[in-house]
């Protein structure tokens, strides 16, 4: 099934006039073919850098590159968090690194399962992929899925990109690699198993998609309550910067958990704040949906609150999130008949 | 593609009635399949495409087993019938919905094979066609996938089981039911065609409301929104049947409704 629908979409890819006989989106695909990906480094803390993806849904304008990534300069080499969509993706982040730290990746963490950032795990050789032994596991589950989808919108820019498992032996706690002190942090909620990493020296929060900042919070593997929690540790976690899984670099807010943080806390506090805001706010909003007998398609159009409006993909997130959580809370709620 | 060729033949054994007058309107949607599915469901009646008809569904098919669509005609008169149908579905037709003494309203939750229009074809006492519609983008599979409880197995547990409620709507009430059912399309290996086949609406006096024929375009478990005309706070019958012949049967009730809404914020 896999192989063939791969093949499938390799046909119509070589047949670009095929494709085009059946409508104009169609038309509009072969036009819009991956013309490589260009990604840009920002440094966002002495020896750290911020690789921005693009605050849309995966499409084939954006190559699939939605998610931000991380380099870490250390002495033994460059720590990637977050390989990304793609193969193709995977070698620009590789080359960019070598380019701005002068050390080539010698470490990669995948923070969850998801394939925009997991299946860029595809440009790099295994032993340098590095987990949670969760997103192992439901890599395992799931991951073969994800290429299937990712292949059926993106098509040529995941040339090459085949399911590369990292090794789940990440454990929490403090490491130091190339003299870098490291913290990390094994949390769930977005997922079964949800890797964010502090720097200690810098005290930079890179939270992966834990935190979404200015662009709605994706629910398809999400344990609501247990990512509210994952929050909690996070805002206590001492930290100046948080860099999220997307969405712009949090500078803002303050730590106000009455901690001795050494210094540390200075910022980065606005973006969780929001993402623990909106998903009190989906998860009350869609019990309420049921409750007034909406049904999908008008759940998914309830009016989204004003201090939203600057969150970027609301309306998209909240209808997803509706397909992920509907069904489950209308037979927890509508009595038997 | 072997599947859909089967299951075309089939669509057109059970739609063969219409002869085909060979003149429809030119599809907005410019969908490869419009002129083999108007003349397969609405035959040579008059057919008009009609922003009357809302058909309303989410931006993106999160999952192609399970797509709402809402369809919304109150704004026509004297409406007979709402057809939810996919044109490239290897079973087009979701459900046949006759508001019998309800509003021109329904909505329920379809499996999509591909990347299709999804239309609402609402026929009046006239005998014409108003039909309106949207493409969907969908990952494949949503009608050739075993069925979330046969792969779990617990589907025969469960077979059946209804929940549900209904809600004062403005001087109408808003009726929603769901059942257990694996409502599988026979395109998957070794699991033969078994769905709800119909659904009727009464109310307690006796009076049919509503009646339905539903298709195995339905997903799973499926779920059906209706807007009745009846007020009162009786139960309202709902029975369905499959293509085994069970009979399932329920009643919903205003009061339901008002304890779920009593527990809202």
């Amino acid at each position: 099934m896999t192989i063939s629908r791969r093949a499938l979409l390799a046909a119509a890819a070589s047949l670009p006039v095929a494709v085009a006989g059946h409508g104009l989106a169609a038309t509009a695909l072969a036009q819009q073919f991956a013309t490589g990906y260009h990604p840009r480094a920002e440094s966002i803390a002495d020896g750290i850098w911020m690789v921005r993806g693009a605050d849309e849904a995966i499409a084939m304008t954006n190559g699939g590159a939605i998610a931000n990534s991380a380099f870490i300069a250390t002495d033994e080499g460059t720590i990637l968090f977050d390989p990304g969509p793609s193969r193709e993706y995977a070698l620009a982040l590789t080359a960019l690194a070598e380019e701005v730290t002068g050390k080539p990746v010698t470490r990669v963490y995948v923070s969850h399962l998801h394939p925009d950032h997991a299946l860029g795990a595809a440009g790099f050789a295994p032993e340098l992929l590095h987990a949670l032994p969760e997103t192992r596991r439901e890599l395992v589950d799931e991951g073969e899925g994800f290429a299937d989808g990712m292949y059926r919108i993106l098509a040529d820019w995941m040339k090459g990109t085949a399911l590369v498992l990292p090794n789940g032996d990440v454990k929490p706690g403090d490491v130091t690699y190339g003299g870098r002190k490291l913290r990390l942090l094994a949390l769930q909620g977005h997922s079964g198993g949800d890797l964010a990493l502090l720097d200690h020296a810098t005290g930079t929060l890179i939270a992966g998609d834990l935190v979404f900042n200015n662009r709605a919070p994706a629910t398809p593997h999400a344990d609501i309550a247990a990512w509210q929690k994952s929050l909690t540790e996070l805002a206590a976690v001492p930290h100046n910067i948080l860099l999220p899984g997307h969405g712009p670099l949090d500078t803002g807010g303050l730590n106000t958990g009455g901690l001795d943080t050494g210094g540390l806390d200075t910022g980065g506090q606005d973006a969780i704040a929001q993402t623990a805001d909106w998903l009190g706010w989906l998860d009350g909003a869609l019990h309420d949906a049921v409750a007034q007998g909406l049904d999908m398609a008008e759940a998914g159009n309830i009016a989204i609150p004003g201090r939203f409006a600057g969150v970027k993909l609301a309306r998209y997130e909240l209808q997803r999130s509706v397909s992920h959580f509907y069904p489950a809370l209308e037979a927890e709620l509508l009595p038997r008949l | 593609m072997k599947k859909s060729m089967i299951c075309c033949l089939a669509s057109v054994l059970v739609w063969s009635g219409a002869a085909w007058a060979g003149e429809y309107p030119a599809d907005p949607l410019d969908s490869p399949m419009w002129d083999y599915r108007a003349n397969e469901i609405l035959g040579d009646a008059e057919v008009v495409f009609d922003d009357a008809v809302q058909v309303i569904v989410p931006q993106l098919a999160e999952n192609q087993h399970v797509f709402p669509v809402t369809v919304d005609a109150s704004a026509l008169p004297d409406v007979k019938r709402i057809v939810i149908f996919a044109d490239l579905n290897p079973i087009p037709v979701a459900i046949d919905y006759r508001p019998i003494n309800a509003r021109a309203f329904v909505a329920t939750r379809i499996k999509l094979d591909q990347r299709t229009p999804v239309r609402a074809a609402v026929q009046t006492g006239d005998g014409r066609w108003h039909v309106s519609g949207v493409w969907v983008d969908a990952a494949g599979g949503g009608c050739s996938a075993p069925p979330v409880s046969r792969v779990k197995g617990d589907w025969a547990q469960h077979l059946g089981e209804m929940r549900g409620a209904a809600w004062p709507d403005h001087d109408d009430t808003r009726i929603r039911v769901s059942f257990r059912h694996p409502m599988d399309t026979g395109l998957v290996e070794n699991i033969s065609a078994y769905n709800i086949d119909t659904l009727s609406v009464t109310a307690a006096d006796g009076t049919k409301l509503a009646e339905m024929s539903v298709f195995g375009a339905v997903a799973e478990d499926p779920v059906f929104t209706m807007i009745v005309k009846d007020a009162g706070e009786a139960p309202i019958a709902v029975s369905a049947r499959d293509t085994a012949g069970l009979e399932f049967d329920g009643s919903v009730s205003r009061r339901a409704g008002v304890d779920l809404l009593a527990q809202a914020r």
